[in-house]
């Protein structure tokens, strides 16, 4: 390629900078679709809205999954033995520190719902199982209490809570933090 | 054309790779230094045009097949979540489906610059037979990514097609079952379409690298049809080939981009938007445009088996062009009367295109009878003798001469 060496910038300078800069957008400009095509689709968002649950039929002591955005949620209806279990612990000696009322919405504790993927690797725990009166998770032993608590096993947190309100004592709705209509 | 490679390395990790595959050194010789006749005109533009577009297929279809469900009772509405749902779905649809168009358009371009410059003479037979295979390569590929639309012209259009086959006497109803994967187009027929479609895109860059590999044994063909003699013919590759192929690609895109953005279904049947029917043939079954042409011939000749072997044999015998024509001389810039009878090929190409999306009857039948003798005449017959009967333009005495040589 031949070259001007010269102090003054000259034309060919300057046109090479401009196309290359345009170039560069454009260039940009066509990644984006590119891209963007891999986010969820239209469909997919639709079919992560917020889902009503009803709890009447949930009878205490049992625990029900349903499934929000592809993830499993799981919905404790509690005994209160098994809600002072879940208060009568000293918070700072757990691995994860979290007290149950942080993990539970005022006026409704009997209610715990977290999401059912074992913070460990992604597998499900199973239900009313392990010696906290919680989960077992099978793949590598991981144990959660009543509140949903890691107290166990190689798991780093506590299961995680879905955002999620009231919508009344016997409904909840799992995908909003709070309700915009009743 | 070759001689020792001027490509020095600047950087240590360039001189560390070359070393280890002479990567940069081939990318050097072959599109910067390499030595390019320096009278190319804009129809030149069009092969870095195809490999654009190459590229642009594949990129936009690897896409298009993150969300596209081969199997018959969803491939339609996949296609329409895509159009719908999918973020910037219906831009990567119109891409596909319109670069297909632009594809074709470039390559026929392509194709006449070479049968007009007599780019196929001896010694790039081989490269202009590498490029019909090229071009059927494509016809197949095109066919079968329209197929998976599963649309009425869809599955008709594949019927149709695949029973061509029927025609070879003995065994051709074998063939067309085994082709078909049942009894009639179906699912098994998408499936299969779907891997083939997705696989040979990346036979023609394969093609297409042994298609560049032998244009630069032999070095580009140029308008004045005469070999370069000396360094005062080229030029380098870079910067000005690469420049002109870019600004070419450019203009390509703005039409391109036309069709996309504002009239994007206007090459695109209206039948395909409805969900393929079995039991239903649409009132007319017509190919994409690119298609007609060949079409035309097919439906011209009244015998079954004699249509679909002159379907074949209009493509077959491009692959026999640089020895049908006996001329010396390359460019049709010095064959003043070979010049009128490639034009009157253009007409004809572009008459029978027309008469393929024209109903089969009347004097649309007469007419593409008569283009179709043409068009075989003039392969058969006047290229042939042309070659002994024409008296053509003196030939420059070289290329620097026919370009700086007159004021």
């Amino acid at each position: 390629m031949t070259t001007v060496s010269s102090a003054e910038p000259t034309r060919r300078d300057f046109l090479y900078i401009a196309t290359g800069t345009v170039g560069a957008i454009g260039a940009a400009a066509t990644l984006v679709p590119l891209l963007a095509q891999m986010n969820p689709d239209a469909s997919t968002v639709a079919a992560g809205a917020p889902v009503d649950i009803d709890l009447a039929p949930i009878a205490e002591g049992q625990i029900v999954k349903v499934f929000w955005r592809s993830k499993p949620i799981f919905i404790f209806h509690r005994t209160k033995k098994e809600i002072d279990e879940a208060k009568n612990v000293d918070v700072n000696s757990l691995p994860d520190p979290e007290s149950d009322a942080e993990r539970t919405k005022p006026g409704h504790e009997q209610w715990l719902v977290v999401i059912g993927i074992c913070t460990h690797l992604g597998c499900i725990p199973l239900a009313h199982q392990g010696e906290y009166g919680g989960w077992f998770c099978p793949c590598h032993g991981s144990q959660y209490d009543t509140a949903g608590r890691i107290r166990k096993g190689p798991a780093p947190r506590n299961l995680a809570l879905p955002p999620y309100t009231f919508l009344s004592d016997t409904k909840i709705r799992i995908g909003e933090e709070s309700a915009k209509t009743a | 054309m070759s001689g020792h490679s001027t490509y020095r390395p600047q950087s240590k990790f360039m001189q560390w790779l070359e070393r280890r595959l002479p990567i940069g050194g081939l990318v050097h010789s072959s599109f910067v230094a390499y030595p390019t006749p320096r009278n190319l005109n804009y129809w030149w533009t069009f092969g870095g045009i195809l490999a654009f577009m190459l590229a642009v297929q594949i990129i936009t279809g690897i896409v298009l097949a993150m969300h596209y469900t081969p199997q018959a009772d969803l491939a339609f509405n996949s296609v329409e979540s895509i159009m719908r749902d999918v973020n910037y779905g219906w831009l990567l649809r119109y891409v596909h489906a319109n670069g297909a168009s632009m594809f074709f358009l470039a390559a026929y371009i392509h194709m006449f610059r070479g049968m007009y410059y007599g780019s196929y003479k001896e010694p790039r037979e081989v490269l202009w037979i590498l490029g019909v295979i090229l071009l059927l390569l494509m016809i197949a590929t095109g066919f079968m990514g329209y197929v998976l639309v599963w649309g009425q012209m869809s599955f008709w259009a594949a019927t149709v097609i695949t029973n061509l086959f029927s025609a070879i006497p003995g065994v051709g109803p074998t063939i067309v079952t085994w082709l078909w994967g049942g009894y009639a187009v179906g699912n098994p027929t998408l499936n299969r379409f779907f891997s083939l479609h997705y696989l040979l895109p990346f036979v023609i860059a394969g093609v297409v690298v042994l298609h560049i590999w032998a244009l630069h044994v032999a070095g580009q063909n140029n308008p004045a049809g005469i070999e370069p003699k000396s360094d005062k013919d080229t030029v380098p590759f870079t910067p000005y080939a690469t420049i002109k192929d870019t600004f070419m690609i450019v203009v390509f895109c703005i039409v391109f981009a036309w069709f996309v953005f504002y009239i994007p279904n206007y090459l695109l049947h209206p039948d395909n938007y409805i969900p393929a029917n079995p039991a239903q043939t649409p009132p007319e079954i017509v190919p994409e445009w690119y298609y007609l042409p060949f079409y035309a011939i097919l439906r011209s000749i009244p015998n079954k088996l004699l249509g679909v072997c002159a379907l074949f044999a209009s493509i077959i015998i491009l692959a026999f062009l640089p020895w049908l024509d006996t001329s010396p001389v390359r460019s049709a810039r010095y064959r003043p009367l070979y010049r009128q009878f490639f034009w009157l090929f253009v007409a004809t190409a572009i008459g029978l295109g027309y008469l393929g999306s024209r109903p089969p009857e009347g004097i649309y039948v007469v007419i593409s009878r008569i283009l179709t003798v043409y068009y075989f005449a003039f392969f058969l017959i006047i290229l042939p003798l042309l070659g002994i009967f024409e008296k053509t333009k003196p030939l420059p005495n070289s290329i620097a001469e026919s370009v700086l040589g007159k004021a």
